[in-house]
């Protein structure tokens, strides 16, 4: 393991770096088809507000993903993440135009433990609503 | 309508193997963004103390959505797909999945619950080997929105 954030360097409340992700119509067939998850409502505008839903939207899955980088790219070792548990609020909606949706997250230690683990705790916006009622990663520190 | 308690504890047969790819760990990287080396260069991912490529935090979702079918297609459980939307998400990982991993996906009913005319049911796929090592756990919480 090559997480490159030690225990000694962090501190609850220590801040991870800011990242902001643009989420486009093109992204959401991308993450469709590598997932697998093809539900007509991340790509089809008709059947998305036939359910009630604003227009289309971002896969939850996609959402949580992105999420996570912030967390990965801090920790410096993908497989440092070792427990990861996000709650959805509201949907990303994804307008059809070239801009698509901005996703920012930030995050910030939450908790350390003796084992020498963080809890990170993520705040998940786009639009300047929060879109993940909770979003906790836990990571091996190194 | 409520989903039935006695639900609680249901486990479903294994899935069978899935493999683990190189270019779908790859493939999984490039649809979430993400540029590290450790998911597309064996060399490097190596270099960082992995055996081969690692797959990306959500990556498991890729096997365990489509093992999680079995509970959507089990008569028993009365759910209203048309109305329901993806309410948590959970991975406990054990050790990070990597290409070359055979792996087998068994799911359980955790919970179901009814709050406010909407029915809450927690499926937990377990992700092993085909050997038995533990890889993850992927836990989903669906919720089917009352008819109002």
């Amino acid at each position: 393991m090559t997480a490159t954030v030690r225990a000694a360097d962090v501190a609850v409340g220590t801040e991870l770096p800011e990242q902001t992700h643009r989420v486009t119509r093109a992204d959401l067939v991308r993450y469709a088809g590598a997932s697998g998850d093809f539900n007509p409502i991340h790509w089809n505008d008709r059947v998305a507000t036939e359910v009630g839903l604003p227009g289309v939207i971002a896969h939850g899955m996609l959402t949580m993903a992105l999420a996570a980088r912030a967390v990965t790219a801090w920790i410096g070792d993908p497989g440092a993440l070792v427990e990861y548990h996000v709650r959805f609020g509201r949907p990303v909606v994804v307008p059809d135009d070239d801009t698509g949706a901005e996703v920012v997250v930030r995050g910030k230690v939450g908790a350390l433990d003796d084992d020498g683990r963080a809890r990170i705790d993520l705040t998940v916006t786009s639009g300047g609503e929060k879109v993940l009622s909770l979003a906790r990663a836990t990571v091996r520190l190194a | 309508m409520a989903l039935d308690p006695t639900l609680v504890g249901r486990s479903y047969p294994p899935s069978a193997v899935y493999e683990v790819g190189r270019e779908k760990i790859a493939e999984f990287a490039a649809a979430i963004g993400e540029s590290s080396p450790v998911h597309r260069d064996a060399d490097a991912a190596r270099a960082a103390g992995h055996p081969d490529v690692i797959a990306p935090p959500t990556f498991a979702i890729v096997l365990t959505l489509s093992a999680a079918g079995v509970v959507v297609e089990d008569p028993d459980v009365d759910l209203d797909y048309g109305r329901v939307v993806h309410g948590e998400q959970r991975f406990t990982h054990h050790r990070a999945i990597r290409a070359g991993d055979r792996l087998i996906a068994t799911p359980t009913i955790e919970a179901v619950r009814s709050v406010a005319g909407n029915d809450l049911l927690t499926t937990r796929v377990d992700v092993a080997t085909e050997d038995g090592e533990p890889v993850c756990s992927a836990t989903s919480m669906l919720v089917a929105r009352g008819a109002g």
